[in-house]
């Protein structure tokens, strides 16, 4: 990656959070934590690592993203946004009535979105299913999953690690965004699921563990992943939830609350400075 | 009907797959570890690369048919219908009815017919969960005739299905020559005027040996053959409602929830008529074999007789 393309990418998930702000800030409602802590994730997957038409949602042979931690849809709405999959300003009807921004994902009504998910630990089987599928047509596209640390704590997902690495879907690409933080507290407070990687490499999986507010360890993550066969891959990345929000960072409190008119305008003012700054660089 | 041949409609299942298989290359199994049970192994062996164990993971399975219904495969998914639509409710739920996509719930082993295992497999509730998802389609076949024609209906079919099949032999009764099978359209079975029983599942067999038992009676019995659950033939319910004036319901389910209030709700709205209803009047089985427990429960002609003799005041 250039260092043009990283600044190019750093910019659009400065972006990608400001959507997030003023999408959950009209909406007064909503999950901002999660969706910070993965907006580089997913600005990376629909910016650089996957492969989709914002002309053509419905392309048969797009890679697929299913966010099995629906309520962070936010962060994803921005995304697709900034992608050109919808207009920006669609995310300032967030959660309305009307809007095809639904609370947390819907694959029939919004342009980009693979699969209708918010029901913690379905969205990981979904893909396995997708990845199973892919190979069983012969198509060659690969299946991208992002699940919550604390969403790890529900049994089916690891039904579904199973069941991808007992039929080797290498076409799988699962990633937890590892924010340390659930509604309750930290995780490992309410339900600890450390270690992580090593339950993940007992299932048969292999495993990097990055930074995942770092697109160079992206980058080696995930050719490292199209790089493997015969084992599903997962990708393990320590974030900062609320990450780019001061006030928001490493607070369980804004996993599911909205910034009031007082705290968007501190929140935008904040990320508004970082995209300068990335602008200058 | 003791000289008629009996097949358990979960054979009917396995033969319905494996005949589709030859003529559909979309066409998909996954089960739950119970191929040999279910009869989905028929298909298995036919087409193994196109047949998939999911282990003893229900709630996985059916998000996983999701998923592959979502890249455009057609998805049998298979299980008992006590884990199909009951420990996987929320997966069939959230990830087959919400998204609308395009997978048939095989679900085998309903009723109280399961027999010896007892009350933890026999599941008398499964209507009324799968009928409370919008948009999913609900049906419950009488004989292998219809059962493997349902298969196919279900396979053409464009989103959710639910299937419910027994593990218990049943008359089969249908000529296949002349029979054929339409999603959400009842059958007359006996035309009469005194009384319409409408029925689905193994308890058509029974309404229809109960129709015979009440012509001879005085007693014109109207018989009806209701395999799709939901959506309802509401047109052929009204119909006989005003015609027969007397309804009587027979399904191998809970009272509640099931064809039962189905048919109550829609008449109770629309052309209020006094109605029995015949099924397991809201308790759990036990174990037993198969044809001893649906006389105990009262899941059978004798019993439908009484209730209309009584109904009709004869």
């Amino acid at each position: 990656m250039t260092t043009s393309e990283k600044k190019q990418l750093m910019a659009t998930a400065c972006k990608v959070r400001m959507g997030v702000i003023k999408g959950t800030h009209a909406a007064k409602a909503g999950h901002p934590g999660g969706s910070l802590s993965a907006a580089d994730l997913v600005t990376y997957l629909y910016f650089r690592e996957m492969r989709v038409d914002p002309q053509n949602p419905k392309w048969e042979d797009r890679d697929r993203f299913v966010l099995s931690k629906g309520h962070t849809v936010p962060g994803l709405y921005a995304a697709l946004a900034q992608r050109g999959f919808f207009p920006e300003e669609d995310l300032l009807t967030l959660r309305q009535i009307g809007s095809h921004l639904q609370g947390h994902p819907n694959m029939n009504l919004t342009p980009g979105i693979d699969m209708s998910t918010g029901s913690l630990g379905q969205g990981v089987s979904v893909a396995a299913g997708m990845a199973l599928a892919a190979r069983h047509q012969g198509k060659s596209c690969r299946v991208y999953t992002l699940l919550g640390d604390g969403e790890i704590q529900e049994g089916e997902v690891w039904e579904a690690l199973m069941f991808a690495h007992h039929y080797k879907l290498d076409n799988l690409c699962v990633i937890i965004d590892n924010n340390g933080l659930q509604i309750d507290g930290a995780v490992a407070d309410v339900m600890s699921p450390y270690p992580i990687p090593d339950k993940l490499r007992a299932f048969g999986f292999e495993v990097a563990e990055i930074d995942g507010h770092d697109f160079d360890q992206m980058e080696t993550a995930f050719a490292k992943a199209r790089a493997t066969h015969g084992v599903p891959f997962a990708i393990v990345m320590k974030t900062t939830k609320g990450k780019g929000v001061s006030f928001m960072e490493n607070q369980a409190g804004w996993h599911g609350k909205a910034p009031n008119d007082e705290e968007y305008e501190i929140a935008m003012k904040e990320l508004s400075a970082q995209l300068a700054e990335v602008e200058g660089m | 009907m003791a000289d008629v041949k009996k097949i358990a409609t979960r054979d009917s299942y396995g033969n319905a797959l494996k005949e589709l298989g030859a003529k559909y290359e979309d066409l998909v199994v996954f089960d739950a570890d119970l191929a040999g049970a279910t009869k989905t192994g028929v298909f298995k062996k036919a087409f193994p690369g196109r047949h998939f164990d999911c282990g003893i993971a229900e709630g996985n399975m059916m998000a996983v048919a999701a998923g592959a219904a979502a890249m455009g495969l057609v998805l049998f998914a298979s299980t008992f219908a006590m884990f199909a639509a009951g420990r996987a409710f929320e997966q069939v739920r959230n990830s087959i009815g919400y998204p609308h996509l395009n997978v048939k719930i095989g679900a085998t082993h309903g009723g109280i017919s399961v027999g010896e295992d007892g009350a933890s497999h026999q599941c008398c509730e499964d209507f009324a969960l799968m009928r409370s998802i919008p948009g999913m389609v609900v049906m419950s076949p009488s004989d292998d005739v219809e059962a493997r024609a349902m298969v196919e209906a279900a396979y053409k079919y464009v989103g959710p299905v639910y299937m419910r099949f027994g593990r218990a032999g049943v008359p089969v009764f249908h000529n296949e020559e002349t029979f054929s099978f339409e999603i959400g359209k009842g059958e007359v079975l006996q035309d009469g005027t005194d009384v319409a029983v409408i029925a689905n599942g193994l308890m058509v067999a029974e309404a229809m040996e109960a129709g015979k038992a009440l012509s001879e009676a005085g007693i014109s019995a109207r018989i009806i053959n209701m395999a799709t659950i939901k959506p309802l033939d509401e047109e052929l319910v009204l119909k006989a409602a005003r015609e027969c004036g007397k309804v009587i319901t027979c399904e191998e389910h809970n009272i509640l929830g099931g064809l039962g209030e189905a048919v109550c709700g829609l008449l109770s709205e629309k052309c209020p008529t006094p109605v029995r209803r015949i099924g397991v009047n809201d308790e759990f089985g036990h174990s037993g074999p198969a044809g001893a427990l649906l006389k105990q429960f009262g899941l059978s002609a004798e019993h439908i007789v009484s209730v209309a003799r009584e109904l009709c005041g004869k």
